[in-house]
């Protein structure tokens, strides 16, 4: 028994002290560390995949977190690049962005909801609470259920900011935090309209999942008109970085750019920024 | 030479024992370096407001500077509290059940649900949660997000910790207790509510402060089903949004002052449970002085 | 209320319980059976983990794992000796430290989460790592596991000690050649209990371990563990859903094979293995 326990023990250690030995003997790989929008997430550390392949000396970590702390990172140094997924504004000027991809924020519905379309003051009036049942804009008699966003995240302040609004205007019965949790929301409720990303709800439309999409706009949602600026609601996603740049952030950034990762870009519903 | 030895002896002792002493000083010092470090990131949100507006307001609009945290302890509390109400006369129906009336073969397969059920991840209560039960509600009272979805979930997820305590806290009852109720011809109804349930009461409240406390610490399942609405409800279909389900939402989306006050919401948490497990603790060495 | 209605509340009260959370586990099956094969679980993700399997994300998570055990063994082992052979009972030492571990084991998860980004990551220096998450883990999985081992201490026939004290023999001796072996299935118990919990936690992991799937090559490295992959995937990747079922399926059977691991090995205990030495 006795010597079972300490062999048990003795293991625990050996493999502690392997772990450690494993680290200080691998020549340390330049590190590239990435944070920030969960949107961009999951693109970003598919490219970075292919990019360390590419590179096997290089090592790219990507955290997701949230556009905010993607930009305090890059500031702070705790990051080599941030992942901003808005345009940055006029005091942001001392971080360069660096276009990778465009994301749409479309409004979505209830599959079965009669509703074909809503005016732009109509959804104000709805989000702002002034308008509480679906029959006040020709739907059913049915409690509206308003699904909107958590403070923080950059799908609220496009939506705000396109629809001039505060948040502490909005009268909202659902918050939730990341886009696939607003599609489940709202596809699960009769009542509900909220606000997510274009080319997620597109997929989800296609496979069945009960949403519908709302125009906000008579153009279609195609690549040109979304490059052109002329779609509502479009938000560039960035990589951003501190006025100086390491050669192997450079040559990162140049690749998440570059036309090699356009087939990722579009794997995760999003528009490449170049034709 | 054998005093030496035993001298030595003494010694090592002596040492096992201050090395092991001291080991668990640090261990037991962890909690408070847990609240330090909650304090101290969590100092720059109170140079501008006070713990009386943070308990008395419940607007939350970290990005304007609004910090009222009042609906959202109202909303922990309600949250854990129903949700062990809901599940205590379940997971205790079990517990009498596995023990008094259910036949062997019944008795382990409810044993290895309810050992499933406690080891089914937090998560994916949640998963469930949005996916299946938050639309049936929805269909009957909208937004379904709601206290009452995150009770029923909460519920569902401890009831497996307090049926399982129950159970062993009637097994570990005295079987002559059994023995003496069946001599006097007391049927299982007045066993179980008269002599076995009362015998058991400790074991049994110990369970339920066990649950309670993973209620009130549960963050996943929560945020995925409570509607995350910082304001008080007003019906139990109305959302609601819990201290640690804020803290996941926004953490990471969070900077300067707004995560301050995140590490704040944090550390009312953490002092909120801290009151609770003392008051177990002192609840418990009542028992074994009876 | 008669004997007989009593009865067939408890039957009704028992049913629905059995119905609520068999309903629950069959569906996990049900939706997680259709995406998991053998592939699942020994390819890299593709695509955010849309196609592929979940092999790093397993490997991450049992380092983490095995990063807890050790941390979590000693310590924790020295703790309880201490508390159930080096003290008295009633030593207000003991009793601090036993409210102290206590409220450790009532520290939310989440503020568990925020403690260890804020000390093991920043003050620290170890980052986003498979060491954070781990040591983050361990700080939850101590009480629990302590308070097992101590109550399996305590349960050991007092005459031993007696019988020790009778032979000259020093508590050093004692400890390591009688009581220590002699409890080892409470050790167990304790140790697979505290895992199972530590298995399970996303909320803590997501701000310590991380969230890269790539393959770990040291414990400095950050890795995505299973629950976060679930969370990941359910709330953030569009179409992800049938990949975070499967990801929850085998959570869940790993969790299962520790907890049917943990009933085994505690019926055994329970049924005197240890006194019976």
């Amino acid at each position: 028994m006795m010597s079972r326990f300490q062999k048990r023990v003795g293991f625990s250690f050996t493999t502690v002290a392997l772990l450690f030995f494993n680290a200080a003997a691998t020549a340390a790989p330049l590190k590239l560390v990435l944070t920030g929008s969960s949107t961009m997430a999951p693109l970003v550390s598919e490219i970075a995949k292919r990019f360390e392949a590419k590179n096997p000396d290089i090592r790219v970590d990507v955290q997701s977190g949230g556009s905010s702390r993607g930009m305090s990172d890059v500031r702070s140094g705790m990051a080599d690049i941030g992942m901003v997924s808005r345009g940055l504004k006029a005091e942001e000027g001392d971080l360069v962005p660096h276009t990778i991809a465009i994301d749409v924020v479309g409004m979505i519905i209830h599959k079965k909801n009669p509703v074909v379309a809503l005016t732009h003051q109509q959804i104000l009036d709805i989000f702002t609470g002034k308008i509480t049942n679906w029959k006040a804009v020709g739907g059913e008699d049915r409690k509206i259920t308003v699904v909107n966003k958590a403070e923080g995240r950059s799908t609220l302040e496009i939506f705000l900011s396109y629809f001039k609004l505060n948040n502490r205007d909005i009268r909202a019965q659902v918050v939730v935090g990341e886009n696939q949790q607003g599609i489940k929301s709202v596809a699960g409720n009769l009542g509900a309209i909220g606000y997510v990303s274009l080319g997620a709800a597109e997929f989800e439309e296609k496979n069945g999942t009960a949403i519908r999409l709302l125009p906000l706009s008579s153009l279609p949602a195609s690549a040109e008109n979304v490059r052109s600026g002329k779609f509502p609601m479009a938000r560039p996603l960035n990589l951003i970085t501190k006025g100086t740049n390491s050669d192997v952030g450079r040559r990162f950034i140049q690749y998440s750019q570059s036309s090699e990762v356009r087939d990722l870009v579009q794997a995760q519903f999003l528009f490449s920024p170049q034709p | 030479m054998f005093k030496l030895s035993s001298f030595f002896r003494l010694n090592l002792d002596l040492f096992w024992g201050r090395l092991f002493g001291i080991l668990t000083a640090v261990v037991a010092c962890l909690v408070g370096l847990i609240l330090f470090f909650l304090v101290r990131e969590s100092l720059p949100v109170f140079h501008e407001l006070s713990w009386k507006d943070v308990f008395s307001k419940s607007e939350w609009y970290p990005m304007s500077g609004h910090f009222g945290m009042a609906g959202m302890v109202f909303a922990t509390v309600a949250v854990a509290w129903g949700a062990l109400l809901a599940a205590t006369p379940f997971g205790i129906g079990c517990a009498v059940f596995m023990v008094f009336l259910a036949p062997r073969s019944l008795m382990i397969a409810m044993k290895m649900i309810l050992a499933i059920g406690a080891g089914i991840p937090s998560v994916v209560f949640g998963l469930w949660g949005l996916t299946v039960l938050v639309p049936w509600i929805a269909e009957h009272q909208p937004p379904g997000a709601s206290l009452l979805a995150s009770i029923f979930i909460l519920g569902l997820m401890i009831l497996p910790t307090v049926a399982l305590t129950s159970y062993s806290a009637l097994l570990s009852l005295p079987s002559s207790l059994r023995q003496a109720s069946l001599a006097l011809g007391i049927g299982i109804k007045g066993h179980v509510l008269s002599v076995a349930l009362p015998a058991a009461k400790n074991g049994l409240v110990a369970g339920m402060i066990l649950a309670l406390a993973r209620a009130a610490g549960e963050t996943m399942a929560v945020l995925m089903v409570s509607g995350n609405i910082a304001a008080f409800p007003s019906s139990i279909f109305d959302p609601v949004r819990t201290l640690t389900a804020n803290i996941a939402l926004e953490m990471s989306y969070a900077t300067g002052q707004h995560r301050a006050a995140l590490f704040a919401s944090g550390l009312l948490l953490a002092i909120c449970v801290l009151v609770m497990v003392v008051f177990a603790h002192f609840f418990q060495r009542h028992r074994i002085h009876e | 209320m008669s004997e007989r209605l009593f009865e067939m509340i408890i039957w009704f009260v028992a049913a629905l319980s059995f119905v609520l959370i068999g309903t629950l586990i069959f569906d996990i099956g049900r939706l997680g059976t259709s995406g998991l094969s053998f592939d699942f679980l020994t390819q890299l993700p593709v695509n955010s983990g849309r196609a592929g399997g979940i092999l790093p994300i397993l490997t991450s998570t049992l380092i983490v794992l095995c990063i807890t055990l050790t941390f979590t063994v000693p310590l924790g082992i020295a703790c309880s000796l201490w508390l159930s052979e080096f003290v008295e009972r009633k030593n207000a030492a003991a009793q601090l430290a036993k409210i102290g571990l206590d409220a450790l084991a009532g520290v939310p998860s989440i503020v568990m989460g925020l403690f260890g980004h804020v000390f093991f990551s920043q003050f620290l220096g170890f980052g986003f790592s498979l060491l954070s998450g781990g040591l983050t883990l361990s700080c939850m999985a101590l009480p629990i596991f302590i308070k097992t081992t101590v109550e399996g201490l305590t349960a050991l026939d007092s005459d031993w000690r007696r019988q020790a004290a009778a032979l000259g023999l020093s508590k050093t001796t004692l400890v390591w050649n009688v009581l220590l072996p002699a409890s080892s299935p409470a050790i167990a118990a304790g140790l697979i209990l505290a895992l199972g919990r530590a298995t399970a936690e996303s909320a803590a992991l997501i701000f310590t371990s991380g969230y890269v799937d790539r393959m770990p090559e040291s414990v400095f490295d950050s890795g995505r563990v299973l629950s976060v992959h679930i969370y990941d995937l359910a709330m953030n990747v569009t179409g992800g859903d049938k990949a975070a079922y499967a990801t929850a399926l085998t959570l869940t059977a790993l969790i299962l094979l520790i907890n049917v691991f943990v009933i085994w090995v505690s019926e055994k205990w329970l049924k005197g293995g240890a006194l019976n030495l």
